[in-house]
């Protein structure tokens, strides 16, 4: 055996170098297809969003189309208080639910990271959820909480609350009630990724921890947290990104509503995009939202300090 | 083919070592066990939370309309088939799988590509590559609606399935090809090198020795985009005007107008698109989590 190895190893290098006979174009190659997908159908688009936002672009309205310059964004910011309630909403949105997201996100994981009978299945169930999402949570939940049928009757034969409350309709409830949807599927997703990087913490620390009479408390907040943190800051930055530009949840769940109170600035653009068909300002106020989101990013990453001492 | 052995029998060994020192679990450990009820109870409670949803959807599907019971008894599947037949759900459905399933194979089989190249080659453009993944991640797909339609429409697409396909692809794509080129950057180069050696070409290298230590890393990958392209409401919503091609989510959507809500309808076709998705799930479960936490984007 060692010999035929031995015999084998003189011809390796110059097969080596047949086996990769077009080291420079290969490369390019693979990536060929997702980099012209990502051309034509994000950057494409992007600039073409850039370019409109100059414009005054209405299909509906042909003959008042043409060149704006900073017309649009000008009204963004002096004349528009529909843009700043909803990115005002838009920033409590991503605030608390982010912020609950990750607290019970990390509880949950937490405790299916232990070993108990039933794991496997308690976690199946626990992380199902994530699974459902976006319009078939809003589904489950306007079934939930519908007025005639849903659980605040229940509730009401209980003696708590009152018949004939709708918590999707009152200004006063619909936040804590969308919150509550949007968890019920958000918690699962953050506990699997930090499901995924507990694993990786060596058992050795916490033997090591126990030797040293650490309490269970000060083992986690030593040991635990700082194994974890640059998986959270990384999955908290990308949770707060697309929960701010997720639509499919409040569209289908409150609509917008009530009286506007729930409109995300999503949201907005996508009604004065859609419904009034006001491309040129819908793209200014695109790019607004773009320049918010990346500014509060390298803000959140700077603040975090991602990657810290390790690098 | 001794080399090809030995080296794919030395990495082996290494995550075996840690497990000695705990005999398939018989003994616990006190240092990292809470208490039982410690674990039981918050996940009981936790629990109640989860599933309080899924079986009220189940409730509003069976029973009949107008009951107020809350056991599904007598039960009665007539929501079921008035949202197949009468709303169209079978078509909807039929669109749905042809959307996740093609989503699925073109976004790992264009991640899988682009991943092999980031993780095993460094050339000129890699760097701003990377970039504009990242970059990806901010670009909000439902802000880019009326640029993505206008496209579409010059293509001569609108009211095709393979406009949401494309859309929903190159959406998944960014991250996909992050974590697919994490995984194969965990798979040792000299495993490939040994396989050269033995006479493969790169392709024959990667599909025999690679490929099948990617399989955890795919699933993951692949019932993400599955998953994710089931639920996805927007594009289909812009891009299919014609009632036949809609898809599931925006069929749901249809049934949830305003006040006049159809609860048992509802309910049924909420069923209806629950159904695959958790199927793929409770299957694909286990794997994600190896999948994530080896995929993970580590500092």
């Amino acid at each position: 055996m060692a010999q035929a190895a031995a015999v084998a190893k003189p011809p390796a290098p110059p097969r080596r170098r047949r086996a990769s006979a077009t080291p420079r174009r290969l490369p390019y190659l693979l990536i060929a297809p997702a980099a012209l997908l990502m051309l034509g159908f994000i950057a494409y688009p992007v600039i073409s969003v850039f370019y409109y936002s100059l414009q005054n672009y209405n299909p509906t309205k042909p003959w008042r189309n043409g060149y704006a310059g900073f017309d649009n964004f000008v009204r963004i910011f002096t004349d528009d208080p529909l843009f700043w309630d909803s990115l005002v909403f838009s920033a409590k949105w991503v605030f608390v639910e982010v912020g609950l997201q990750l607290l019970f996100g990390l509880a949950l994981a937490l405790i299916v990271n232990q070993t108990f009978v039933g794991r496997g299945l308690g976690r199946a169930l626990v992380f199902s959820p994530w699974a459902v999402s976006g319009v078939l949570t809003s589904a489950i939940w306007v079934l939930l909480y519908n007025s005639q049928t849903g659980i605040t009757r229940y509730l009401a034969d209980m003696g708590i609350g009152s018949y004939g409350t709708s918590w999707l309709s009152d200004t006063s409830t619909v936040f804590p009630a969308a919150i509550v949807a949007d968890l019920w599927r958000g918690v699962p997703f953050f506990a699997i990724l930090i499901l995924a990087d507990l694993q990786s913490v060596s058992k050795d620390l916490y033997e090591a921890a126990e030797v040293d009479g650490a309490s269970r408390i000060k083992q986690f907040w030593h040991i635990t947290l700082p194994h974890l943190k640059d998986a959270i800051i990384l999955s908290t930055l990308l949770r707060a990104v697309w929960e701010f530009n997720n639509v499919d949840l409040l569209y289908t769940l409150t609509g917008g509503g009530p009286a506007g109170v729930t409109t995300t600035l999503p949201l907005y653009i996508a009604s004065t995009s859609v419904e009034s068909h006001n491309f040129g300002y819908a793209s200014a106020l695109t790019t607004v939202a773009f320049v918010i989101l990346l500014f509060c990013s390298l803000v959140y990453l700077r603040m975090s300090k991602f990657g810290g001492e390790n690098k | 083919m001794s080399t090809k052995v030995a080296t794919k029998a030395a990495p082996a060994p290494a995550p075996a070592t840690p497990e000695p020192p705990r005999p398939a679990g018989k003994s616990r450990r006190a240092w990292d066990e809470a208490p039982r009820w410690q674990i039981y109870l918050p996940l009981g409670i936790y629990l109640v939370f989860t599933l309080i949803p899924f079986y009220w959807i189940l409730l509003f599907s069976l029973r009949p309309a107008g009951s107020t019971s809350l056991v599904p008894w007598p039960m009665t599947f007539d929501h079921f088939e008035k949202v197949w037949t009468e709303r169209s759900f079978g078509i909807y459905f039929q669109n749905s799988v042809l959307v996740g399933v093609v989503t699925l194979v073109m976004t790992t089989l264009v991640a899988l590509a682009g991943g092999y190249a980031l993780a095993r080659f460094n050339f000129r453009v890699k760097q701003v590559f990377m970039l504009a993944l990242l970059c990806s991640q901010f670009v909000p797909g439902a802000l880019l609606l009326v640029p993505l339609f206008e496209i579409f429409a010059e293509l001569q697409m609108i009211n095709s399935l393979g406009s949401v396909i494309i859309a929903e692809t190159v959406f998944q794509l960014p991250l996909s090809m992050i974590l697919i080129s994490n995984f194969i950057k965990n798979v040792p180069y000299s495993l490939e090198e040994a396989a050269w050696v033995d006479g493969c070409n790169r392709f024959k290298a990667f599909r025999i020795v690679v490929l099948p230590l990617l399989r955890p890393g795919l699933i993951a990958v692949g019932s993400f985009a599955f998953v994710h392209s089931w639920n996805h409401f927007l594009f289909a919503l812009m891009f299919l005007n014609n009632q036949q091609k809609q898809t599931i989510p925006v069929g749901l959507n249809t049934l949830m107008g305003a006040d006049s809500v159809d609860l048992g309808a509802l309910a049924a076709g909420g069923i209806i698109a629950a159904v695959p998705v958790v199927i793929v799930f409770a299957f694909i479960q286990k794997w994600l989590i190896t999948g994530f936490s080896a995929g993970a984007v580590k500092g």
